[in-house]
């Protein structure tokens, strides 16, 4: 395979020299550094199949559900976000396209570009982004396709479970205040995103998302050099992320280091081919059907999940048992949780935990008793303050993108 | 493990602040090495996919996919040709599909 691989192709020296950084992507020589797999999970997806090892080979990166070496995708498992809403950095999930991934990033050397329809192009160090004005904010970063596993009829893609998602304080940059640098000149209709990864053939696609310029401009859209108060694990960006808060992860760019303001709009690939949804509500068509009109994915709707009981777990009947999780809005806060240990015939509101910011993941629970004897449905369900509610039917699309229906924990009351 | 039964106290949130970025907040270069993947296709017929796939995935990447049709895998395997640019021989796109077709994936 290593004769498959050109390392060396296109001008990917020059680029990098141009980058600044010393980074050699050699993951087809780099050995394997400790053991892949530590221990077997069930995750456990409809129709299998449905092991996956626990991996602690990556860098910077604690225990993680391994759905794919090479390019990496990680997943969280789920019993790390009942410790808290925010979400390790060292137990965030991870996804890439390509597997030309710089490994070596040197932060003096670093630069980002911000050029195309603006005044006068920049290039940024880590030191001119950190002396702008910092921002902070709480959001959730959640993958297109989180809980494909789960779809039926099922589809191709990473089959992820539902830990293809994580919740972090990000810290840095206003958008808005690097583009106003510039000085974005009349006209402007997009901005487009690059990351330091390159594919691994000369002609593929390199991984670039864009965003209508008034939405890069909304003062929330950050370029974050700080999650949960540390600088990003690699495998997360490092050493700078675009944070699209309510959107879906395909647009938090990682390894970001080159924006360019569009007077055109952008027709890269992942853009017009890539990460589309049918354009409906809730991105549903009839399961099977792939012929629709089709829309970019963008912002996410509400979902909420059992942390505390897992699938197949055992309840004692009528004793006092709490339920506790997590929800989030989407591009909107969390308004209420309601919690059903009776497959959804009878609901009951769950006390909500500290608000951490409309785009955060915040923590409910209840108290319960179950009952009668016998299987149960455990089952979950957020309202956005937008006024959103999770439906009770899941909705189907050939990528399996946007999963947003009311989950379900089965268990044995006894 | 704060699981099923409820204990007299009111099980608090376990919110753990999250730590905000320290004025002082300071990066430091990174270099690291990744793990490659040494999972392999294995059996009669998968010489063309060790030889056409690993090169831009790992293989860990088909085995957890689901049950597929043969239709359904020529489909995956033409998009990673046209839309990702695979440099196949055509007459290796009949043996991997053949070859994918034919996995037996404990499931």
């Amino acid at each position: 395979m290593k004769k498959a691989l050109p390392i060396g192709h296109r001008n990917l020296a020059s680029r990098r020299h141009f980058l600044g950084t010393a980074g050699a992507a050699t993951l087809a020589l780099a050995p394997p550094l400790r053991a892949l797999a530590d221990s077997m999970v069930t995750l456990p997806l409809p129709g299998g199949p449905d092991e996956r090892q626990i991996t602690t080979a990556f860098p910077e990166k604690g225990a993680l559900i391994l759905q794919r070496t090479r390019p990496p995708l990680l997943e969280t498992p789920l019993d790390v976000f009942d410790q808290s809403v925010f979400t390790p950095n060292d137990r965030f999930f991870v996804r890439w396209h390509w597997s030309l991934i710089p490994t070596e990033i040197d932060v003096t050397k670093f630069r980002l570009a911000v050029r195309g329809h603006v005044n006068q192009s920049l290039s940024l160090s880590l030191d001119d982004l950190m002396a702008l004005p910092r921002v902070e904010l709480v959001a959730v970063n959640q993958c297109s396709g989180n809980s494909r596993g789960y779809f039926q009829p099922r589809v191709t893609g990473g089959q992820w479970s539902h830990g293809a998602m994580g919740n972090a304080r990000w810290t840095g940059v206003r958008l808005k205040d690097v583009l106003d640098r510039a000085g974005v000149k009349a006209g402007a209709l997009q901005v487009r995103f690059n990351g330091l990864d390159e594919p691994v053939l000369p002609d593929a696609p390199d991984f670039m998302k864009s965003l209508d310029i008034d939405h890069a401009r909304d003062g929330e859209v950050m370029l974050a050099y700080a999650m949960n108060g540390k600088q990003l694990p690699l495998l997360n960006g490092f050493p700078l992320r675009l944070i699209v808060p309510g959107w879906y992860s395909t647009y938090w760019v990682k390894m970001l280091n080159d924006i360019e303001v569009l007077d055109q709009p952008d027709t890269n690939f992942w853009t017009t081919t890539a990460y589309r949804i049918p354009d409906t509500p809730r991105a549903n068509v009839r399961p099977g059907q792939t012929e629709f009109k089709s829309v970019p994915i963008n912002r996410m709707p509400p979902r909420s999940f059992i942390t505390n009981i897992k699938e197949g777990d055992t309840l004692q009947a009528g004793a006092p048992t709490l339920a506790r999780g997590i929800a989030f809005g989407g591009d909107a806060g969390v308004s209420r949780v309601d919690f059903s240990s009776d497959g959804g015939k009878a609901w009951q509101q769950a006390e909500l935990g500290k608000d951490e910011g409309k785009y955060s993941f915040r923590q409910w629970q209840i108290r319960f008793a179950p009952l009668p004897k016998g299987s149960q449905r455990l089952m979950v369900r957020c309202t956005s303050s937008s006024g959103e509610t999770q439906p009770e039917a899941p909705n189907w699309n050939p990528s399996g993108f946007m999963r947003d229906v009311i989950e379900q924990t089965s268990v044995a009351v006894g | 493990m704060l699981r099923r039964t409820l204990p007299a106290v009111l099980v608090a949130f376990c919110a753990v602040a999250g730590a905000n970025a320290d004025d002082k907040l300071l990066l430091k270069s990174v270099n690291i090495d990744l793990p490659n993947g040494d999972r392999m296709f294995e059996g009669p017929g998968s010489d063309a996919a060790n030889n056409n796939c690993l090169a831009c995935h790992s293989a860990g990447m088909v085995l957890n996919q689901p049950a597929l049709s043969k239709a359904q895998w020529r489909t995956e395997v033409e998009k990673m040709r046209t839309a990702y640019k695979a440099p196949m021989d055509p007459k290796d796109v009949d043996a991997i599909v053949d070859y994918l077709a034919g996995m037996k994936i404990a499931r």
